[in-house]
């Protein structure tokens, strides 16, 4: 059986500044993967490569052995609590039935059957008794228990999260940690973009480790090193950022 | 009294102004959403040059020419401003506004120019001719409609099956466009569709209300059903209701009015504008959650229902204390709690008929059922006070005074947990007894 996730030789640049550089890392199924790097290194792009949401200036990406278009009803997404506009007049149900967008398809209502599925989703993390409550009514961490119901919702088998833990309250924080262990006990593979490096080796199986490229993948066990940690973050890749400021700057010049 | 009404004239305006003010709500609403009210704005003025090249181009004031140059312009307009946002580093406000100027300016150059050979009035692109719309009429299946009318009923329709078949895809994509895309519906594409609608409508109402009113047609009923509402679906159905009502009572306070007691009529293009702004004011002083008087009545109840639980823990004070060191009138529990009359006055009436304080001879005196309440109030202020001290090495002057304001927030759950971080303890850290649940 293919990798759920298997990237290979991945670039991507914004206006001809790289972003991220020959990413290539295959990850085997049944897995809590955390990704791992200082701020700017280029995890939510990852992320967001890897569903066709930036476009990439070369390389390959396999979700489960085909492209992301051909795949993408096995991938569920939780995007930044920040990336959306909270005042926006949905409830919390409303949101979570919008991870079954795909499956109804263009066009068709959503009906009870979709409401009860999403309101599943809502108490498997705790919060179906806040259903009908507009989203800015929602406290963070019940924000974020909305984003996870909804990937809950989409029943997928690749999830990808971005930082679903920040900023949550350690109730939360908790569920979260229950969640995605069910979801590993029930065969899926799962990536987090993770700050929080006190818990990394807690929560998580493998890491990736990223700065632009990466600098280490593997068991949390053996990869997590202090030594692999240096390189992430302290061993900061300046010849490359230099090359990269020189480009920008004959870029602006020209 | 209504001399200057006839069915014939005024029913068609005020049709056409439904019409125009219904089809530009529906899209508002995705474009107050999206915080795309600009962009509306933009489009509107920028299909100028798309129109005026239609004109040119075909010679004829046909609908369909000047609607495909209209919708191509804008279209344009929406993709032009991105590129600059994105290649030019500046905001989405700037590009716009880089790219609507010029545009509409070019439109006007070219209207003007072309006058002489052109049947188009920039006066009548700027601010409508609503009242001619009886004038100019087609037939439609033997019905002699005015032409404005049924061009606008031909838009509305498709704006509104547009929404109701697209409602699902619309919501995803404005609310969270990235999801949208990684389950496979083309938010770019919505996009669009929304702004090849929105330069469609925008033509379609320049003659009746005028490229510049059909922007507060796009974005105030949409704002003010925004005030009204927590539901998308809600908010679309008030916004046609306003856009409706303002298009009615524009006309209304325009022409009919005026006319009635004796004054000059004005432009009815002019008075629905004031007339949605009239709704958006009134949605924003009475909206049932986010008005203005509904926020300042909440905060008032909420000041006084802590200050009913102050004077209730006053009382109950005074009684562990067993001194009656202070008058229990009024006026006595007013000085001790520092104050106002009226909000002091309001607060002993509320609990009184509550069943919580009663009138005796020495003053006001807790009830059975006042003493419990402030008993629970107290033990929350003490217990407060020992987890602040305990888990958070809060101490001094702050601990009365944060535990002072966590009490009237704290409720049965909490007080347990509270009880159980702090290992139940029976005295507070200035040695008081904390009272049983």
């Amino acid at each position: 059986m293919p990798d759920p996730l298997s990237i290979h030789d991945l670039t991507v640049a914004y206006h001809s500044r790289p972003v991220l550089w020959d990413i290539s890392v295959d990850v085997p199924a049944g897995q809590l993967v955390a990704i791992v790097g200082p701020n700017g290194a280029g995890k939510s792009t990852l992320i967001k490569a890897v569903m066709d949401l930036v476009p990439r200036a070369s390389g390959r990406v396999l979700i489960f052995g085909k492209p992301y278009k051909q795949n993408r009803r096995r991938v569920g997404y939780v995007p930044q609590r920040e990336s959306v506009d909270w005042d926006f007049p949905v409830n919390a149900l409303d949101v979570v039935t919008m991870g079954l967008y795909g499956k109804i398809g263009w066009c068709w209502p959503v009906t009870r059957k979709h409401r009860k599925t999403a309101m599943d989703a809502l108490a498997r993390v705790g919060i179906a008794h806040l259903a009908h409550r507009q989203i800015s009514h929602l406290s963070g961490g019940q924000q974020q228990r909305t984003f996870l119901a909804r990937a809950l919702a989409q029943d997928a088998d690749l999830y990808l999260m971005d930082e679903p833990f920040a900023a949550v309250d350690a109730a939360t924080e908790r569920v979260i940690v229950q969640v995605l262990t069910e979801l590993k006990d029930a065969g899926k593979t799962i990536l987090v973009i993770h700050h929080d490096l006190q818990t990394v080796a807690e929560y998580f199986d493998h890491v990736i480790l990223l700065n632009m490229r990466i600098v280490a993948v593997g068991p949390t066990q053996t990869t997590f090193t202090q030594e692999n940690l240096q390189k992430t973050y302290g061993g900061k890749l300046t010849l490359l950022d230099q090359a990269t400021e020189a480009m920008r700057r004959a870029e602006r010049s020209r | 009294m209504f001399d200057g009404w006839t069915w014939n004239l005024d029913g068609w305006i005020i049709v056409a102004g439904i019409l125009c003010a219904v089809a530009a709500s529906l899209l508002g609403n995705f474009l107050v959403l999206r915080r795309l009210s600009m962009l509306g704005d933009a489009i509107s003025h920028a299909v100028l040059p798309g129109l005026a090249a239609a004109f040119l181009l075909t010679g004829t004031r046909d609908s369909i020419p000047m609607f495909l140059g209209a919708a191509a312009v804008g279209v344009l307009t929406a993709l032009v401003s991105e590129w600059i946002r994105g290649y030019g580093k500046v905001d989405e406000g700037a590009a716009m506004g880089v790219v609507f100027t010029g545009l509409f300016a070019l439109g006007l150059i070219v209207i003007v120019q072309a006058a002489d050979r052109v049947d188009l009035d920039p006066g009548c692109v700027l601010y409508g001719a609503i009242e001619l719309t009886p004038l100019d009429t087609v037939s439609v299946a033997g019905w002699q409609v005015p032409r404005v009318v049924a061009v606008l009923s031909v838009v509305l329709l498709v704006n509104l099956i547009v929404v109701v078949v697209f409602f699902k895809e619309l919501k995803i994509s404005s609310f969270d466009p990235a999801l949208a895309m990684s389950l496979g519906i083309n938010a770019r594409a919505m996009h669009y569709l929304l702004m090849t609608l929105v330069a469609v409508t925008a033509v379609a109402s320049f003659e009746t209300v005028g490229s510049i009113l059909v922007v507060a047609m796009f974005v105030v009923p949409a704002a003010t059903a925004h005030l009204c509402t927590d539901r998308l679906g809600v908010m679309i159905l008030i916004s046609a209701l306003v856009a409706a009502t303002a298009a009615v009572f524009g006309h209304a306070g325009a022409v009919v009015i005026p006319q009635s007691v004796g004054y000059h009529s004005t432009t009815t293009a002019g008075m629905m504008a004031v007339a949605a702004g009239a709704c958006f004011t009134v949605a924003l002083l009475f909206a049932p959650r986010y008005g203005v008087i509904a926020r300042w009545v909440r905060r008032r109840a909420l000041s006084l229902s802590i200050l009913a639980e102050d004077l209730l823990a006053v009382l109950f004070r005074a009684e562990e204390r067993q001194t009656r060191d202070f008058p229990r009138d009024g006026a006595g529990l007013r000085d001790t709690l520092q104050t106002g009359a009226t909000a002091t006055r309001a607060a002993l009436f509320w609990l009184r008929r509550r069943g919580d304080l009663q009138l005796g001879t020495a003053g006001y005196d807790l009830t059975d059922q006042g003493r419990q309440r402030a008993r629970r109030l107290i033990r929350s202020h003490r217990l407060w006070e020992r987890y602040l001290v305990e888990a958070g090495g809060v101490g001094g002057t702050h601990l009365h005074e944060n535990a002072e304001q966590l009490e009237h927030f704290t409720d049965e759950a909490l007080r347990r947990q509270l009880a159980d971080e702090t290992a139940s303890p029976n005295v507070d850290p200035h040695g008081r007894p904390i009272p049983p649940e």
